[in-house]
């Protein structure tokens, strides 16, 4: 049997708007894959932490409080210090296209933002995963 | 009716809690839909709180805004006022929210961003310098440390010279819906309600045109519930706080004029306006008859309204315009004492001060010339919506009976009940946008492939630092022995467990012990709540 793709879905930061991460964690959860949900509140030592323990293939970011740049880049970055960026990291919330820009070229493999229909995550999750 | 000649354009038409709407609503047989008695100011104020309502006065129209430092949120709200703005609403960022100062660890990458950052009474003088706080209503969506930012806005009334009878304006201070919604708590429960009632105790004694509370369906709403259950968690949480107030010892009729409502209002208009007018309905009878409250103002639920911030979209941005238009409608076709109306960018970013005067435009658009606030009430008596504000009525007392049955909504919502209601009725309106059975302008149908130009304001990056290096300036000037004296005290009247702690802090604010220091005194006692993942 095929191993089951396992992501960590992750509210890093002080924001409270779960909204988004949880219907994606479900969504994730209807096709198929295994997934870890944090809660708010984490920080990325906490998130690197806990996808390494997890032995994932994703991280999902969720942040809505605009503090995007900072806590995705802590994340890939502590990551690649703990050689855990095999693991792919995904994010989405309200980024603005510039920072959209900027995350990708830190190593976020993909932004989604409001109005992307979950299937678009599977799909990309699939065909990312080595 | 199937009646080839007659086909509809969709197999069922339904509202947001998936009941069926029917094709025409007619008189019902041997119903009144207009009880003669229920006139606008008398109960149950189903037709509206007041006797004259808008022909009386306007709504205040009341922009949530704050960003960045305490001079650029300064700015913006007398930008506001200039444009005619008449209340003012302060967003304070998430670090403030949550009791820390800006230069704490976990502050990081969020200092100024949701809102203005505050860590002392210093940073409330300059958010309000040249605003005489006599002259407007502030509303301040602080919760967990509600207490704390409502004893800094007392503290800068007293310099200002302003008498606490004037102060008018409303703090959040609303505990409950973090668990189950918006996530900025601090505290658990017991010590949360502590605070909420020593708040509402003290404002009765000292500030009697202040809300003390804004009990808030806004964010239970905005995390996907439908209208059903945004009132009727709403409606739980206000009977949680008035049975903590009364276990407290405090007298029904000397609080509950002072409690406030907060609604969303989204995009289907009649069930929203319905909503409003069975949320008045609901509550009067509630204070009447579970907690024989005696005094009408006790009865009367007065609202706060923002357009739904889920409905706005990142594609098409221009088109969120009008659905914050219409939304806003249903806000004042429902009776709102006060409206937010979102920006159309703010799918994108924070909103820039033209998308801001837009909004407010849209608002004084409908009080001026669209007519709706000549009249009280003018859909009430539509057989449609009479029909829906007694079908809502009754969905919302069936779900109170339930959380009643869970032993209160404290213990429904530790038990995941009630956020686990809500996530169910997300994904399922998740699945629908995606099945195309709700349609979405513009993001399921009607798409379009035009690049969207973002115009969107930037929170100056070097906030943190400056926040940081006022802090450390503040702590060398102020007197230290002081404030250690404040929090000793504030300490021991925690730990006694039995005393009003508002005196206590607003000594501790007028030392300029900062918010962060403040909250650390009580985290040690009270401890940190930690949220189950569901």
């Amino acid at each position: 049997m095929e191993k089951k793709i396992k992501v960590l879905v992750a509210k890093p930061g002080l924001d409270g708007h779960d909204r988004g991460a949880k219907v994606v964690a479900r969504a994730l959860r209807d096709a198929g894959m295994e997934v870890v949900y944090t809660g708010l509140r984490q920080t990325p030592e906490q998130i690197v932490v806990a996808a390494i323990q997890e032995d994932v293939d994703v991280i999902g970011l969720s942040a809505l409080s605009g503090a995007h740049l900072h806590l995705f880049s802590e994340v890939v970055k502590l990551l690649k210090e703990e050689n855990a960026d095999d693991i792919i990291v995904i994010g989405g919330g309200i980024i603005p296209e510039a920072d959209q820009l900027v995350l990708k070229e830190k190593g976020v493999a993909e932004l989604f933002t409001p109005g992307t229909p979950t299937g678009e995550i599977v799909e990309f999750i699939k065909t990312n995963i080595k | 009716m199937k009646d080839s000649k007659y086909n509809e354009r969709k197999e069922e038409f339904t509202l947001s809690t998936g009941e069926i709407i029917k094709r025409l609503y007619k008189q019902k047989k041997n119903v009144e839909f207009l009880d003669e008695t229920a006139l606008p100011g008398e109960f149950p104020f189903t037709r509206g709180v007041y006797p004259t309502m808008y022909r009386g006065r306007l709504w205040t129209m009341r922009q949530y805004a704050g960003f960045g430092s305490a001079e650029e949120s300064n700015q913006r709200y007398k930008y506001l006022l200039e444009q005619g703005q008449t209340g003012l609403s302060v967003a304070f960022d998430l670090p403030t929210q949550i009791g820390y100062d800006s230069d704490h660890s976990l502050a990081r990458g969020e200092v100024g961003k949701v809102g203005v950052a505050i860590d002392s009474l210093e940073d409330m003088e300059t958010l309000f310098s040249g605003i005489p706080l006599n002259k407007v209503s502030t509303s301040m969506t602080i919760n967990a440390p509600a207490a704390i930012l409502l004893a800094m806005y007392v503290a800068l009334a007293e310099k200002q010279g302003v008498s606490l009878e004037e102060l008018s304006g409303t703090i959040q201070n609303d505990i409950l819906k973090e668990y189950i919604a918006r996530g900025t708590y601090i505290f658990p429960p017991t010590p949360s309600l502590k605070l909420i009632t020593d708040t509402f105790a003290y404002c009765s004694e000292n500030l009697p045109r202040w809300n003390t509370i804004s009990i808030s369906g806004y964010h239970i709403r905005e995390a996907g519930s439908d209208a059903v259950q945004e009132l009727a968690f709403t409606l739980a949480d206000g009977i949680a706080y008035v049975e903590a107030a009364e276990k407290a010892g405090l007298e029904v009729d000397k609080f509950a004029p002072r409690l406030s409502f907060f609604f969303n209002s989204q995009m289907n208009i009649l069930e929203e306006v319905a909503k409003f007018r069975a949320a008045r309905r609901l509550w009067a009878n509630i204070m009447k008859n579970r907690f024989n409250a005696k005094k009408k103002k006790s009865m009367m639920l007065r609202f706060h309204t923002q357009t739904a911030g889920a409905a706005l979209t990142a594609q098409q941005p221009e088109n969120n315009i009008v659905r914050v238009a219409l939304q806003a409608l249903a806000a004042v076709l429902g009776g709102t004492q006060s409206l937010h109306t979102n920006s159309y960018d703010e799918a994108l970013g924070l909103p820039t001060e033209k998308s801001v005067q837009i909004a407010l435009r849209t608002q004084q658009i409908i009080a001026h010339e669209s007519g709706v606030a000549d009249t009280i009430d003018p859909l009430g008596g539509s057989y449609y919506i009479e029909e829906l504000t007694d079908k809502i009525e009754k969905e919302v007392k069936n779900y109170i009976k339930r959380i009643d049955e869970l032993g209160g909504m404290a213990s429904a919502i530790e038990a995941g009940y009630v956020q686990q209601q809500i996530q169910d009725t997300a994904y399922q309106y998740q699945l629908d946008v995606e099945s195309g059975k709700q349609v979405v302008v513009g993001v399921n149908e009607y798409q379009s492939e035009v690049e969207r130009e973002a115009d969107l304001l930037k929170v100056d990056p070097a906030v943190e630092e400056k926040q940081s290096k006022k802090l450390k300036r503040l702590k060398e000037n102020r007197d230290n022995q002081k404030v250690t004296k404040s929090l000793q005290e504030l300490k021991a009247a925690a730990e006694s467990g039995n005393e009003n702690l508002m005196p206590y802090i607003l000594n501790a604010v007028k030392v300029y012990a900062t918010l962060g220091e403040i909250t650390d005194i009580l985290r040690d006692i009270y401890g940190e709540y930690r949220a189950s993942t569901l």
